[in-house]
């Protein structure tokens, strides 16, 4: 008696076994489910549809205007148009490319520290009520604003001519340092505005002083977000050309700080002015995008390291 | 050992304090820099706006150096319309394109496509200008007639360039919303576009709305891929097909060989200082708006 009860609850208990194996989820979508559901909501299904084929148009830009370039360019990506000496039979673009890589690198070093700075005090220190954070939020998005014109023309008359620098390195990196700080302000802003309070909470309820909090849970969290905007004021720095050409001047040679120097942009603009070398017009442009992604790529690395590194 | 803690303390809020200096000192350079380049901008165009008059300046539509007629009507017109036309095409792809990477994105393709959309913010103006000048305007001239440097052939260069700005930051924005919004509108039953379209989209929106001020401003600031491909008359154009000159165009174009120190340099910084106060006037819209949706 009590052995056959004991049998009939082993075969129920594996006859609910193998139920709850078979058991469906309810909530599982499939793809059809999907499909009936946005037939019901069209709407959503055009704003799903636009999205898809927004997404399309950018891969598409992106892809095309590349390998355009790099079709033009790399044929005539020869040796002797790296050769030291700038000639008008190779073109060289070298002395060009130095003179970019240091003029992007001393406008950063002016840059950087000035903009994450003062993005610290506007998100960190100051109340978004103060009115001294109006006005310098204001002259921010004004200076953002500003066409990289404008700021070639101010090079022009206060670098150049009030200072009586001349065409040269410095006035370059001084008139672009100014440019690219509203971008890393802002894109370092939103990046603090992003790590969450309980970070800062934990960090105080821990002991950690103020300026601790920010340089070292901080910054760390948001150095993706700071990382990125660097990379953007890079890029615009090494792909600038109005606000080079009367700032920086046009001399194809590597002349120092107070030497009139041309960048690359410069150059690519010069060379497809002329009309006369399109394929060293198109090789040129192929090294300034080369050089744009080897820097992100670069940047992009550190930024992971870094968050890792802090997490 | 306590008094040392104490000298600790105070040595810490030292360092406080003048770190905290530094930083307000690094946002006051906001403010000077801007107040140094509005002074020398404007003071530098008054001898042209004395001698032209600045109705004269403004509204004639005859630019003639060698006359001695400055008119900038022509360039104001042209800089509009190519704005307009780069925001018309920038502005819903690259939104639409932000919602796409942050919400619908599959990981994978997640990786590829956000090294790409950094490539694209890092072609160089003069890369697209050059683009533009090889591909989209033979495109034009040969589909649609006129010449091709165009209203057209702008607006699809400086759209395709402005891309990368919004979606960045656009992206970065919609990113940042708090999961619970988006949870909160499926729970409701909204549809997933239901749910990102009307909650987390304006939950993000001051994001969005400071994506496309950056983009604007490069739109209108744009000079070298717009002097390459915008055809440079100084007329009014009938069509988007017509060549227009912008502000930006006009002083990169004049600047190589103007006079220094004469009527025409001033008559091009003054070009320059027209671009600034729409720049002002723009912000400042901007900045109405975002007060008036708090």
């Amino acid at each position: 008696m009590e052995t056959e009860t004991i049998k009939k609850s082993l075969t129920e208990r594996e006859e609910t076994q193998t139920d709850v194996a078979q058991i469906v989820s309810i909530n599982r979508v499939s793809f059809a489910d999907k499909l009936r559901a946005y037939m019901k909501r069209p709407f959503s299904f055009a704003l799903l549809i636009l999205v898809l084929i927004a997404a399309a148009v950018t891969v598409g830009a992106v892809a095309y205007v590349v390998l355009y370039a790099l079709i033009q360019g790399i044929p005539h990506l020869k040796p002797s148009l790296f050769a030291w000496e700038w000639t008008t039979l190779n073109q060289s673009m070298l002395p060009a490319l130095i003179n970019t890589l240091l003029l992007a690198f001393f406008a950063l070093l002016i840059a950087v520290p000035i903009g994450v700075f003062a993005a610290i005090f506007m998100v960190e220190y100051a109340k978004s009520t103060n009115a001294f954070v109006k006005i310098v939020r204001m002259a921010a998005e004004t200076l953002a604003g500003i066409p990289s014109i404008v700021y070639g023309l101010f090079g022009m008359i206060f670098f150049v001519k009030l200072f009586g620098w001349g065409y040269c390195l410095l006035s370059g990196i001084c008139t672009m340092a100014i440019m690219i700080l509203p971008l890393i302000m802002r894109t370092t802003e939103e990046a603090l505005k992003a790590v969450p309070d309980s970070f800062r909470e934990g960090s105080f309820a821990l002991g950690a002083g103020k300026l601790r909090t920010i340089f070292v849970i901080i910054l760390p969290s948001a150095m993706p977000g700071i990382i990125s905007g660097v990379i953007l004021g890079l890029g615009r720095v090494v792909g600038e050309t109005a606000a080079l050409l009367y700032t920086a001047g046009s001399t194809c040679r590597v002349l120092g700080l107070m030497g009139d120097s041309r960048t690359l942009a410069v150059h690519m603009y010069l060379l497809a002015n002329e009309g006369l070398h399109v394929g060293e017009a198109w090789a040129t442009g192929v090294v300034l995008i080369l050089l744009v992604v080897l820097i992100n790529g670069l940047a992009e690395f550190v930024g992971n390291k870094l968050k890792k590194e802090y997490n | 050992m306590a008094e040392e803690a104490v000298r600790k303390k105070v040595k810490g809020d030292w360092k406080e304090t003048a770190m905290k200096a530094l930083f307000i000192v690094a946002a006051a350079a906001f403010i000077a820099a801007l107040l140094v380049i509005c002074a020398f901008i404007f003071v530098q165009s008054v001898p042209a706006l004395k001698e032209v008059g600045v109705f004269e300046f403004l509204f004639s539509d005859k630019w003639n150096p060698g006359k001695g007629e400055f008119g900038i009507a022509t360039m104001i017109v042209g800089s509009c319309y190519v704005t307009a036309g780069a925001l018309v095409i920038g502005v819903p792809i690259g939104f639409l394109t932000a919602i796409f990477m942050a919400r619908y994105c599959p990981r994978p393709l997640y990786r590829v496509l956000k090294p790409m959309t950094n490539i694209l913010a890092g072609i160089p103006s003069i890369v697209y200008g050059y683009f533009g000048l090889r591909v989209i305007v033979p495109f034009i001239r040969d589909n649609f007639g006129g010449y091709g440097q165009s209203i057209l052939a702008c607006s699809i260069v400086l759209g395709v360039m402005i891309l990368p700005t919004i979606i960045s930051v656009s992206e970065n924005s919609l990113r940042a919303v708090p999961k619970s919004y988006y949870e909160g509108a499926l729970a409701l039953g909204a549809t997933k576009e239901r749910a990102i379209f009307c909650t987390e989209v304006p939950a993000a929106k001051s994001g969005i709305m400071t994506s496309i001020i950056l983009g604007l401003g490069r739109v209108i600031g744009e000079t070298m891929a717009v002097v390459m491909i915008c055809g440079n008359q100084t007329r009014f154009p009938d069509s988007i097909l017509d060549g227009v000159r912008t502000l930006t165009a006009n002083v990169v174009l004049e600047m190589s060989y103007v006079e220094m120190g004469s009527v025409h340099e001033s008559a091009l910084i003054a070009t320059a200082a027209v671009l600034f106060v729409f720049i002002l006037i723009i912000t400042l819209l901007i900045a109405l708006i975002r007060k008036s949706s708090r």
